[in-house]
């Protein structure tokens, strides 16, 4: 971006709501991405005639504490609208969602950048249904290409998320949808599961001269899946506007696509061409009126959001870096916590510090490279304090302590059966080291005269020796100070003669 | 009868099949008529009667059970198509029953087959139907009303004992007055619409055609109550509406109001004589009777018809070709959306989707739609106002006897017209009741309207059945085969 132009976005998120059943009837709602097409259906979902919606409580509930949750004013009495528009993926014709009188207004959350922290305030939250699925073919058996409807995801709980122009760049973009996800996965809400498509985004991309306070035409990219496509969809039509600005043109309002494949943004509709909805207040359904009690019990039952972790993990003693890579993701963060209520019990105590340092430097990268999810992963809180109550013990080496939390990884051992069937366990014994220390001296005059000479650098090497005399099991430290206080005997023994 | 065993079911629903089968030609009451599976559910329902002569049964079944009823055919009843008289869902079939049929269903009902409407119940007189139009028992060369005008003939002719209506302006109780039967629209929300083919979402409700308030009260009494199913539906359970029926008491205390602007111009004069005669004689059991305004009528009319046309133009939008009904493809997805919808409604349908898309469209919406809903509001406000003072609102449900077939479908406006005194109680949800009460000079019925407050049908129904203990109009029969 030039210097003398600054992005405007609004991001509009619609996130799929956890409940059993769909937003207006009875279908289970399902994995849409795997199950049979069509199957889990019913009158009222596939619009045949003469069916009614009934609204569902649960979605009510979920949707109102995500509410809270962003800060926003929930609306003791709000509407359902019907959208209309026709497409083979809508099968009323008409979307109910929520128009005039959202469930919620005015709200806030704040997002870590690179500039530090910001506030993206949040214009609305409503309730609305989800769409079916187009799935196109290109040739069937002759008949030409085609186009099959699935309904499975028709009619599912969707709550619309929608941002003020607040956001200043693609980065930001993301760090706000980020956000969202990480909020809507603690109240599990949502299962933040991007590749099923339980959160899309839509963004409105405006570009302006800095300082400039006058929103120049924006633009709205449609159907974006990924965080990925969300930072390069935006970080491209930021990047085009500036120039059409740049060369004196005008943006033309339209709606874009963002072709993947290519990397670039697509017009799709322009404003002209652009949909009446034609919204009015949904005659079958009446207003969703919500208690000041019942909503006074969803927020006093609100759990800890990231934010206030991230603030409670930093006081534990963590870096600000590793308090937010335990913060993301709630099963990560409930991990953590789980492990530092065990650490506090055993004695002496394990600090949160360590813990979080085994987290975030070893156990991490071992399951990314396993490619397990933690959720999945065999090792327990309890069993992660074990090990590193043995380490803190010197009962085993830290190298050793890796090999054992790999082997937790793939087995569902505790880290004790592990370090007995691999005699792991560390050698603390002086005596024993002592004889080995000495074995090696005596076994390599020629290093230890060098070293006495003044090359200091041999006692690591030494060290080596005396480690693999004893299986690696020895305790690093114990071998250290006896090499070097034996060292310094023979150095003295010298000098003496 | 039944009950004691002299006559069965079977009998009945044969005698209504073949009364059928001999009126059919002349009416066009039917769109399909359903003989095998109503003479199971007739030998069923003796069945049923016979167990409990022999105490085999706990409970007595419901006095409908083995009663032959028809149903308009913009309600569903499973495996049994349902048309709503549209040309778009010629062969569609519904899997599943709507409430109230489901209702009449687990009563013991036996279903004859499915009444003829206008497309979609748009209309007021059965000619909008694209199965040709029903034919007035009382006079083939008139219409029987609509859009409920295939359940008004086929009381009227005695080929049921009853038939299932739906009322979104008038829908029950014109073509009842039309056709000299009784027809019982109840407050929106005291039936389910689950199942309704949808017109007008904020209107419509399942109403009754039957020769007598007793039998409607019978009906109403199996069909109302909450649903699930219906969020709209209210959630309170219904009053006994048969024990008021038997009580010896006349119509003292009762304070009847009559709209001055139910009498004005364009009524017919013979109409307003018969109804004014209805009047006193309501006088004469005992009611209190005293004139009332209702100030917005004449702005119910525009009203009524830019909200049920906005919605109607929403609730078709679902007949697209892509899931069921009949589909004309095109050359891509936009043209066999069009080439569908051309084909697969009638004029009338595609005027009213045209004027409700309009008055939802941006720019148009506050002054239309908006407006209408204000206008709602103050009809309502009338009402509640009227209902401060009287218990009940009388006048005539139409301003002229049956009209000749073809008179006024050329002129929509005119044809709208004749539903201006029973449009209102949709705007603001009453229950009103239309019952026969007198002939013109070509023997063509004549109805009189009573109107209540809000979930008053019980006292409604008490009114008509005492009006009708007083009265033979409801014995008069057409004489069809002619």
């Amino acid at each position: 971006m030039t210097m003398n132009h600054q992005a405007v976005i609004g991001l509009e998120v619609h996130a799929e709501l956890l409940t059993q059943s769909k937003m207006f009837c009875s279908c289970r709602v399902v994995d849409s991405t795997t199950a049979n097409p069509n199957l889990y259906t019913c009158p009222v979902c596939s619009g045949m005639p003469g069916t009614l919606p009934v609204t569902n409580q649960r979605a009510v509930y979920l949707g109102a504490m995500v509410a809270l949750a962003l800060h926003c004013e929930v609306a003791a009495e709000s509407i359902f609208a019907r959208k209309n528009y026709f497409y083979p993926d809508l099968p009323k014709g008409y979307q109910i969602s929520q128009y005039e009188r959202p469930l919620a207004t005015n709200g806030h959350i704040t997002i870590s950048t690179s500039a530090g922290k910001r506030k993206i305030r949040i214009r609305r939250v409503h309730l609305e249904e989800d769409t079916g699925k187009l799935i196109h073919r290109d040739k069937v058996s002759g008949a030409g290409s085609m186009s099959l409807v699935d309904l499975n995801r028709a009619g599912v709980p969707l709550l619309e998320i929608v941002s003020e122009p607040d956001i200043r760049s693609a980065s930001e973009a993301v760090a706000y949808a980020k956000e969202l996800q990480s909020i809507l996965t603690y109240l599990k809400v949502n299962s933040g599961n991007m590749e099923k498509g339980v959160i899309r985004f839509e963004a409105n991309v405006s570009v302006r001269k800095t300082r400039s306070e006058k929103l120049n035409t924006r633009t709205e990219i449609k159907n974006l899946n990924s965080f990925r496509s969300l930072r390069h969809s935006t970080q491209y039509e930021i990047d085009r506007q500036i120039s059409i600005l740049t060369a004196g043109k005008t943006v033309e309002q339209q709606t874009l696509g963002w072709d993947e494949a290519r990397e670039v943004t697509v017009a799709q509709r322009s404003k002209e061409q652009a949909h009446d909805y034609r919204y009015f207040p949904e005659p079958d359904l009446p207003p969703v009126q919500i208690d000041p009690v019942w909503l006074q019990k969803i927020g006093d039952e609100l759990p800890e959001l990231p934010t206030e972790k991230l603030e409670r993990f930093r006081s534990m003693g963590l870096n600000e870096y590793d308090a937010q890579v335990l913060v993301r993701q709630r099963s990560v963060a409930e991990f953590f916590e789980g492990a530092v209520d065990r650490g506090s019990k055993t004695d002496p105590p394990i600090q949160a510090k360590t813990i979080s340092n085994w987290l975030t430097s070893q156990l991490f990268g071992m399951l990314h490279n396993a490619r397990i999810e933690i959720e999945d992963m065999h090792i327990t809180p309890a069993h992660l304090v074990d090990l590193l109550a043995l380490l803190q013990s010197n009962s085993i080496s830290a190298n050793s302590a890796k090999q054992v939390m790999r082997e937790m990884l793939e087995t569902r051992a505790t880290p004790q059966e592990i370090i007995s069937e691999h005699e792991l366990e560390q050698v603390n014994d002086v005596a024993s080291i002592t004889k080995a220390v000495e074995d090696v001296l005596r076994d390599h005059p020629e290093e230890v005269k060098s070293l006495l000479s003044g090359k200091d650098s041999l006692t690591n090497w030494l060290l080596g020796q005396v480690m693999r005399t004893l299986n690696g099991k020895a305790n690093p430290q114990i071998v250290r100070s006896l090499l070097k206080k034996t060292l310094k005997r023979e150095a003295d023994t010298n000098n003496t003669r | 009868m039944l009950i004691a065993g002299d006559i069965s079911s079977v009998e009945l629903t044969e005698a209504c099949l073949r009364r059928i089968e001999a009126t059919e030609p002349y009416l066009n009451a039917f769109i399909s008529v359903s003989a095998e599976r109503a003479m199971q559910q007739a030998r069923s329902a003796d069945h049923a009667w016979v167990e409990w002569r022999r105490g085999k049964l706990t409970q007595q079944p419901s006095r409908l059970n083995g009663i032959p009823l028809a149903i308009k055919d913009v309600l569903c009843v499973a495996d049994i198509t349902a048309t709503a008289g549209s040309r778009m869902l010629e062969a569609f079939m519904p899997a599943y029953d709507a409430t109230a049929s489901a209702r009449l269903r687990a009563a013991g009902a036996v279903f004859l087959g499915k009444t003829n409407t206008d497309e979609f119940a748009m209309g007021s007189s059965t000619e909008n139907s694209c199965y040709g139009p029903t034919h007035n028992p009382w006079d083939q060369q008139r219409v029987p009303g609509g859009s409920s005008g295939g359940s008004a003939a086929s009381v009227a002719a005695k080929s049921t004992f009853g038939a299932l209506g739906t009322d979104t302006g008038g829908s029950v109780r014109q073509p009842a007055s039309l056709c000299g039967v009784v027809g019982l629209k109840p407050s929106y929300g005291r039936i389910s619409r689950f199942g309704l083919i949808a017109f007008g979402s904020s209107f419509d409700q399942v109403g009754t055609l039957t020769r007598t308030a007793e039998d409607a009260a019978i009906l109403l009494q199996t069909l109302a109550g909450p649903d699930t199913f219906d969020a709209t539906c209210v959630p309170t359970q219904p009053p006994n509406y048969l024990d008021s029926l038997s009580e010896p008491s006349d119509l003292s205390g009762l304070r009847i109001g009559i709209p001055n602007e139910h009498f004005v111009g364009g009524v017919d004069a013979e109409v307003e004589k018969q109804v004014r005669a209805a009047i006193k004689l309501l006088a004469k059991l005992g009611a209190e009777i005293m004139p009332i305004r209702l100030p917005r009528t004449e702005h119910a009319l525009p009203a009524y018809y830019l909200i049920a046309n906005a919605e109607a133009s929403a609730n078709l939008a679902r007949y697209d070709g892509i899931r069921y009904g009949q589909r004309q493809h095109g050359k891509d997805l936009w043209e066999t959306y069009v080439n569908t919808r051309k084909t697969g409604f009638g004029p009338e349908v595609k005027r009213r989707i045209m004027l409700g898309t309009y008055a939802l469209t941006t720019g148009y919406y506050d002054d239309y739609y908006l407006r209408a809903q204000k206008v709602r509001t103050l009809v309502k406000q009338d009402f509640d106002t009227a209902f401060d003072q009287v218990d009940v609102i009388a006048g005539p449900t139409t301003p002229t006897t049956a009209f000749k077939l073809g008179a006024k479908t050329e002129d929509p406006l005119q044809m709208y017209l004749s539903d201006i005194f029973t449009l209102s109680a949709n705007l603001a949800g009453i229950p009103g009741v239309s019952l026969p009460c007198g002939m013109d000079e070509n023997r063509l019925p004549i109805g009189l309207q009573l109107l209540g407050p809000a979930f008053k049908e019980k006292r409604l129904l008490k009114v008509a059945h005492k009006f009708q203990l007083a009265t033979d109009w409801h014995q008069q029969d057409p004489l069809v085969e002619n």
